[in-house]
């Protein structure tokens, strides 16, 4: 009886579904994983980010296919003279999702849902402070705790003040980032009062393009279209097509089983820019590969050496092999879709004999040194082993002896982080598209002049850093842009290490697709994407 | 007969226990630790990363954590995946039925076409039939899984477009809750017109490709042991009393030849279940294989021991099995001193 009840429930239930599936206009997006959970404040991978974006908005956003900010849930935001109070007014009338989890919102967005995401994340008396053994990774990345005095309502309880300890300008493109993501105060008292708060990081609720339908871990997520505050999406359905093998992704692309992918295999690239069906959209991305000279050890001291060693080695055969083409040469530190970019930086020139003369010039001779490559692959540096070969070899030409050295990637980033090596590489692919995230992330010192843990080259410049700490305080942005070129000016110079590449990101979407944009953050957005019946 | 079943049972203990150890002491000999290895290029300060390696744990000598783990599994407790902070029971629970699946159906493959092959191979030997046969197990034999997976999609999916190219469902036609995680079985529950023969156009290339190896096995074992049989005594009595040719071979010959057969079809389990790792990353099949892949990747201990125990579990139950049913066969075995 009891399972006839149940087949006759699941009859009408896909019935209505098949039904409701014959005009929709669905999506499906090949991703490379399964996602953490749904909530990003807790997660670290661009997988998981990819999962919870449809669902949730932040104060602010960046603009789709940028790294431009713009108002999102605050439709507006002034800073006070002294920089050190952020007031954003929030817009009326924003819908949460309904019918997610049993749960019905009975109110729109207020201040509150915006104090409690934020306090979640560094308030230890927070109710889900500790849910889902919450480690708020990106927060503290990105020195929240030590920029934030309080986040508060102010006059009405569409207004947030944030008040911070010193003023800060790239804390609004923080708020733009996954992490910062606003959520339903009254689902998480939803849940709490059912005894089930650990199911607010599994099922999110939020304000965004699409609403949480469905996930089946390892296969598949499912979202419909939701008209909220942006409007209603123009497909009805979003299906993430959980797909870890890249070339299973490219079939499925060709099969019509998917629209878009991520993460293609350099090697079928050619194939896929010959398909008719096929788009391959391509950018720089938001990332540096480089290589490090321990500026704390002789003869890395000297500016003259280490150019000498950027001189010697040949990019160019490097972005063929290593990148087989998909990168590009970088001749600053941040990539060239960045705002405040200085292209009139003179690239350094391939050339062994002159970098030859220059060590002779500088004194050294017989030198042996160790090239640290890492074990791993990462966007910014396809085959670390290959660039550290190809490297050594160049080195050779101009009388350097190397030993090439390796770790298990933890122990490598820690030993590397503490300065034990002599040359290395490594690279970093930016968060929030603030110049500020690379130059003081990268090459930063503390206020003694002892280099910060990722300024892997341990470079520290009280004139590069009084220019990027200035540029870090004032709100105008031309007046940022014109101190972040100087510092770039002042790295061409000083040449604390050589910047290899910027990787480049391709996507390739089904020609049926229109309005999809590729994010330099990396992110994949499907808010404004149609598609072709 | 039940003296036999507990005396097989009890030794299965020190099996586990002896699995139990070493997965576990394997696992943190390699290094790097799942904080780290999260945190990649970005780092952590020594006090946040002793933070949360006291918060799961990891900051106790390896034993104490080792007596920890033992006692929560002995009260049934696999603990909670680090990544995904779900308890891993629940998620191995939840991806097994996908491996049984796929397994299940890929050893009936095997069964279905390697002992008629088998059969065929043997009484025909020497002939064109045995020699284009067992040829062919030997090319299925030594396929790398990976590359027949790739293959079969090639031409399969992509040039003939017969099949899918991965997953369970097509995601655009079909939308229906797992209700006992078999797609077959879920497929025909939902009732929507054309879910079964979906998801079993979805499940032909996995089966095929984790087959593959078991087939060649079964068949190469079922023929050499069915040679063996038609050379004994009652196989020429029976011909010489006149029976036919293929009664002789069905009834007789067959049953007794089983016997190795049978062992042999039981150690392929262990084997499947490798296979399977491997088959669930070409197929985007949602399987333990493709999770315990990320696990190692992610170092996520938890969810690593408990899925190595489980599937240990199951290769220890089905091997227990497969002697119970050698006793059952052959009563010489079950007496053996």
């Amino acid at each position: 009886m009891k399972f006839h009840k149940l087949l006759g429930a699941a009859l009408l239930a896909s019935s209505m579904l098949v039904a409701g599936a014959a005009n929709a206009k669905t999506l499906v997006y090949c991703s490379e994983g399964s996602p953490e959970n749904f909530t990003p404040s807790i997660n670290t991978t661009g997988t998981s980010f990819d999962a919870a974006r449809p669902v949730y908005n932040r104060l602010v956003q960046f603009t789709p296919g940028t790294t431009q900010v713009e108002p999102a849930l605050a439709e507006s935001w002034t800073v006070s003279p002294d920089g050190l109070t952020i007031t954003f007014k929030l817009r009326p009338g924003v819908k949460f999702h309904s019918g997610v989890n049993g749960f019905t919102p009975t109110r729109d967005l207020t201040a509150e849902d915006v104090i409690w995401s934020f306090d979640r994340q560094w308030k230890p008396d927070h109710p889900y402070a500790k849910v889902s053994a919450g480690s708020y990774d990106y927060f503290n990345d990105m020195a929240m705790p030590d920029l934030l005095e309080s986040v508060a309502q102010g006059g009405d309880n569409m207004t947030v003040v944030i008040k911070l300890k010193k003023p800060n300008a790239p804390i609004i493109a923080n708020l733009a980032m996954d992490f910062a993501a606003i959520h339903s105060a009254e689902y998480a008292k939803f849940l709490l009062d059912k005894g089930t708060p650990e199911q607010f990081d599994q099922i999110p609720v939020g304000t965004g393009s699409f609403q949480f339908v469905d996930y089946q871990k390892d296969a598949v997520i499912r979202f419909k279209a939701f008209d909220g505050w942006a409007g209603k999406p123009k497909i009805d359905d979003l299906v993430y097509a959980i797909t870890p093998d890249a070339t299973a992704r490219y079939a499925k692309l060709k099969a019509g089983e998917c629209q878009v992918m991520i993460a293609p295999n350099p090697a079928d690239l050619p194939d896929m820019k010959a398909n008719a069906d096929i788009n391959v959209l391509e950018q720089a991305g938001l990332n540096i590969g480089y290589y490090a000279m321990n500026n704390l050890k002789p003869p890395f001291d000297k500016p003259e050496v280490r150019k000498a060693f950027a001189m010697a080695i040949d990019r160019d055969a490097i972005i063929k092999e290593v990148y087989q083409g998909a990168g590009q040469k970088a001749k600053n530190l941040i990539p060239p879709t960045m705002w405040s970019y200085d292209d009139s930086i003179k690239d350094v020139e391939y050339n062994p004999d002159k970098a030859k003369e220059m060590l002779k010039a500088a004194g050294v001779e017989g030198l042996k040194i160790d090239i640290w490559w890492m074990p791993v692959q990462r966007p910014y540096n396809p085959n670390a082993k290959r660039m550290a070969e190809m490297i050594q070899a160049d080195l050779a030409k101009i009388g350097v002896e190397s030993t090439l050295v390796s770790y298990e990637w933890g122990e490598y980033r820690k030993r590397m982080q503490a300065g034990e090596h002599m040359t290395g590489m490594l690279g970093w692919t930016g968060d929030n598209g603030d110049p500020d995230n690379f130059f003081a992330v990268l090459l930063g010192c503390n206020a003694e002049g002892k280099p910060n843990s990722n300024n892997i080259p341990k470079w520290c410049s009280a004139k590069f850093q009084e220019v990027v700490n200035k540029a870090a305080t004032i709100t105008d942005q031309a007046e940022r842009a014109k101190l972040y070129q100087e510092a770039q000016k002042i790295q061409a110079e000083e040449m604390p290490q050589v910047n290899i590449a910027h990787s480049t990101v391709f996507e390739p979407i089904s020609k049926k697709v229109t309005g999809y944009k590729v994010s330099p953050l990396g992110a994949h957005e499907f808010q404004n994407v149609d598609i072709a019946e | 007969m039940i003296r036999f079943f507990l005396k097989r049972l009890a030794l299965t203990i020190p099996t586990f226990i002896a699995l139990m150890f070493i997965t576990f002491v394997m696992l943190r000999l390699v290094p790097g630790d799942p904080i780290e290895v999260r945190r990649g290029e970005r780092g952590i300060s020594p006090e946040r990363l002793a933070q949360l390696r006291h918060d799961m744990g990891l900051d106790q000598p390896v034993w104490k954590q080792f007596l920890d783990y033992a006692n929560a599994l002995l009260h049934g407790d696999f603990g909670t995946s680090i990544v995904s902070k779900s308890p891993v029971l629940h998620e191995f629970l939840t991806l097994f039925p996908a491996t049984l699946e796929l397994t299940i159906t890929a050893m009936l493959f095997a069964i279905v076409l390697g002992i008629p092959a088998g059969v065929i191979a043997a009484s025909r030997r020497g002939g064109v039939y045995d020699q284009t046969l067992m040829g062919l197990a030997l090319t299925g034999y030594s396929m790398p899984i990976f590359w027949w997976g790739l293959i079969l999609v090639l031409v399969m999916s992509n040039t003939l477009h017969l099949t899918p190219v991965s997953g369970r469902v097509d995601l655009i036609k079909f939308y229906y809750q797992p209700v006992t995680g078999f797609m077959l079985i879920d497929s025909l529950l939902s009732g929507q017109e054309g879910a079964f023969m979906d998801a079993v156009r979805h499940l032909i290339l996995p089966m095929i490709v984790l087959g593959t190896v078991p087939l060649a096995v079964i068949a190469r074992m079922t023929r050499s042991s069915m040679l063996e049989v038609l050379e004994e005594d009652y196989v020429r009595t029976a011909r010489a009393k006149g029976l036919s040719w293929t009664r002789i071979v069905g009834v007789h010959a067959l049953r007794n030849a089983l016997i190795p057969v049978v062992t042999v079809i039981g150690l392929q389990v262990g084997g499947l279940l490798a296979g399977a790792v491997l088959t669930e990353t070409i197929f985007s099949w949602p399987g333990v294989g493709k999770w315990l892949i990320e696990s190692i990747n992610r170092r996520d201990y938890p969810a690593l021991q408990g899925g190595i125990m489980l599937i240990a579990t199951i290769v220890i139950l089905v091997n227990l099995f497969i002697d119970m049913l050698y006793g059952l066969i052959n009563p010489r075995i079950r007496h053996a001193k």
